[in-house]
């Protein structure tokens, strides 16, 4: 073979690789979080169990942020949850967060369900409205013993105000 | 025998064993520089050992080689030296056949020389020149024939301007015509470039010609060293064996003819 | 009885250490062994460009398969959405560094052996040695470092065309809607997961490159045949051995990861 078409080959198969590399790194770096300017805001659940930092934030199924922290409030035991979401998504005062799973033994995720308030979230600010992952266990087990009743849909719309 | 200075290899109680065979047991030998100095022997005797144990690449088991005065062996500077002033000429060629011809040639100066391109070229091209193989420069080995691989592995065997040549059995397997150009090239080049060669080959008639001295190797010994025309004229027995094998062939194929008178 | 059980572990320790001289020299021969990059880019080409197709082929189709068994494991728990966190864990994690490094061996490993025990088995390597080059640093250290970038680089293509291979028949042929596919496969690939798949894909290539380079080296000299069966019993322990360790490598590499 001519040595100009090694080479040639040899620098299109290394371009090649290189790109595959980067192209999987920004895959793994924020994922579909634009680089656009983003906010945070806190929720407060019962139970954060299941979500961990780096879930998403869903609003109306779509991704449109992620979970940045998860810390325990040692006055009465809550989880607070920081979500990061786009400065271009302005939430009303009275939205609604949820934690869901996708599936039955899917991953958990923040759902956030826009409110109606003319007011909207500033950065920072806490989402008063919350409903904490359903215990999936507790649930199966209430189920097998025959104890599903209303005191059990105990999904609590656990709202709860600081 | 001669003084160190006019005798370029020493070799001294060379043993050499191969799974409990001994192949070589204690071979002496002094190869004096500038000639053609050939080593004769029967297919088995053990004649391309001995040649690899004098290039370094099969470890002896006992015996020492000396080159230029100097021991070789566990002195890594002497064998680097030795290497750099000695080529092989391999009994299969040994090119290198992804390489071209050119390419081939130029190996052994671009692997173990600081010299600048364009001073490997000319000196490779002078080479390919010399065997009269500049016209296939950039041919691959597979598309030489027989006696151009030869040469071809000639040219790379002499590029580095070697003082010593090692010929591993250059004439196997070519018919007499070749066998005869071979030995007519490396008598020339030997010549021509001045350096010392040291043949291992089975051919009788065509070394006792080209060489300046021979020896005869059997049962992994010496068993005779000396001119062409004292080989010629030696009574030892194993020599005459040897050299008169195609007298003693003429003889035994007469006895099988003889009985059948019909055959006439 | 027990002394053959002695013999045989000796002989594996010595194999060993000689392989571990054989692999340590051809890196000590580095700096020594000029006109390197020559030789390293050729060696980039047979490993790289020349294997490149059937990397790619066998990363669509393991795609394509992961997306189909995937599917229909998910879908009877209704957790379709999560095709992409399996299919691009899979390739990741295993599948990628894995297949690529088997068909490298294949492909390449196989050539390599074979080409070196030719070498050896027509003096090229003996005639190597008698110029005075180091045979180890210029047939055996360019596919080395060559390996080394080159087995992450395939790897790397490996999961790329994994990913749109799972996509086509997770999404495209079945249920999962494309944006639920690929946010899945964005939440799931994290760089821990990339860095367990370059760094095992180099590793194997060091492996793999240098047990075929070991067993052509040597092709006749430690075994009884020689010529053309040496050549074709070196190959193939080359490519069985190699393959055979790239397994457990890669079972080790994992278990320390996870």
């Amino acid at each position: 073979m001519k040595k100009s078409t090694l080479e040639f080959l040899v620098g299109v198969f290394v371009l090649l690789g290189i790109a595959a590399v980067v192209h999987l790194s920004l895959r793994a770096g924020s994922g579909t979080l634009g680089d656009g300017d983003t906010y945070v805001i806190e929720s407060r659940f019962a139970n954060a169990g299941g979500l961990h930092s780096g879930s998403s934030v869903l609003v109306s199924g779509v991704t449109v942020g992620r979970v940045e922290d998860i810390r325990m409030d040692p006055e009465d035991y809550s989880a607070i949850v920081t979500l990061r979401i786009p400065t271009a998504l302005r939430l009303p005062t009275d939205s609604m967060a949820s934690i869901k799973s996708s599936g039955l033994i899917g991953d958990k995720h923040v759902t956030l369900s826009p409110g109606a308030d003319e007011t909207h979230l500033e950065p920072g600010a806490r989402i008063l409205m919350t409903e904490s992952a359903v215990d999936l266990e507790s649930l199966i087990g209430k189920m097998a013993f025959g104890a599903v009743d209303d005191e059990s849909t105990e999904s609590t719309p656990a709202a709860e105000t600081p | 025998m001669g003084a160190a200075s006019s005798c370029i290899l020493g070799i001294r109680g060379l043993s050499k064993s191969f799974h409990g065979r001994e192949v070589l047991s204690g071979i002496d030998l002094e190869v004096p520089s500038g000639m053609i100095f050939t080593v004769l022997g029967p297919s088995g005797a053990g004649k391309s050992v001995f040649l690899k144990c004098v290039a370094g690449i099969v470890p002896p088991d006992a015996g020492a080689i000396s080159f230029d005065g100097r021991p070789l062996g566990r002195d890594a500077r002497a064998m680097r030296d030795f290497r750099r002033r000695c080529g092989v000429l391999f009994q299969g060629n040994a090119l290198f056949d992804s390489l071209t011809a050119l390419e081939n040639v130029s190996l052994p100066l671009e692997q173990t020389t600081r010299l600048d391109k364009e001073e490997i070229q000319s000196r490779s091209l002078e080479a390919l020149r010399q065997l009269e193989m500049e016209d296939f420069r950039d041919h691959h080995p597979g598309a030489l024939s027989g006696g151009m691989q030869k040469r071809l592995a000639l040219a790379r065997a002499i590029v580095t301007q070697p003082e010593l040549v090692l010929f591993d059995e250059p004439t196997a397997g070519l018919d007499p015509l070749r066998r005869n150009a071979v030995f007519a090239m490396i008598a020339k080049y030997q010549r021509l470039a001045g350096f010392t060669a040291l043949v291992v080959t089975h051919d009788v008639p065509e070394a006792l010609v080209a060489s300046d001295r021979v020896a005869l190797l059997e049962k992994g010994r010496i068993q005779f060293e000396g001119t062409p025309a004292d080989f010629t004229s030696s009574t030892h027995p194993v020599v005459a064996q040897f050299r008169d094998s195609e007298a003693a062939l003429r003889a035994t194929i007469a006895a099988i003819r003889s009985p059948e008178p019909a055959a006439a | 009885m027990i002394r053959s059980v002695g013999r045989v572990s000796l002989d594996v320790v010595e194999g060993l250490g000689d392989f571990s001289l054989f692999v340590g020299r051809s890196f000590f021969s580095v700096p020594g062994t000029r006109r390197l990059w020559r030789r390293f880019a050729r060696a980039v080409h047979e490993q790289g460009t020349v294997c490149l197709p059937v990397v790619l082929i066998v990363g669509v189709f393991t795609g394509l398969v992961l997306g189909l068994q995937g599917y229909h494991v998910l879908s009877r728990f209704g957790s379709e959405g999560l095709l992409g966190t399996m299919v691009s864990l899979s390739l990741v994690r295993e599948m990628a560094p894995v297949l690529a490094a088997l068909m490298l061996i294949g492909q390449a490993g196989s050539a390599f052996a074979a080409e070196l025990g030719i070498q050896r088995n027509t003096e090229q390597i003996a005639a190597l040695e008698t110029m005075g080059v180091d045979s180890v640093g210029y047939l055996v250290a360019p596919r080395l470092l060559a390996a080394l970038l080159v087995y992450p680089f395939q790897a790397a293509l490996f999961v790329v065309v994994g990913l749109w291979g799972g996509s086509v028949s997770g999404s495209m042929l079945l249920g999962v809607d494309s944006g639920v596919y690929w946010s899945a496969v964005d939440r799931a690939i994290e760089f821990r997961d990339l860095r367990e798949c370059f760094s095992k894909a180099a590793v194997f290539g060091l492996l793999a490159t240098s047990i075929c380079a070991y067993q052509g080296f040597h092709a006749g000299l430690n075994h009884s045949a020689s010529g053309a069966r040496a050549v074709s019993a070196a190959t193939t322990r080359a490519v069985v051995l190699s393959s055979i360790m790239v397994l457990v490598g890669d079972y080790i590499i994992s278990s320390f990861f996870v």
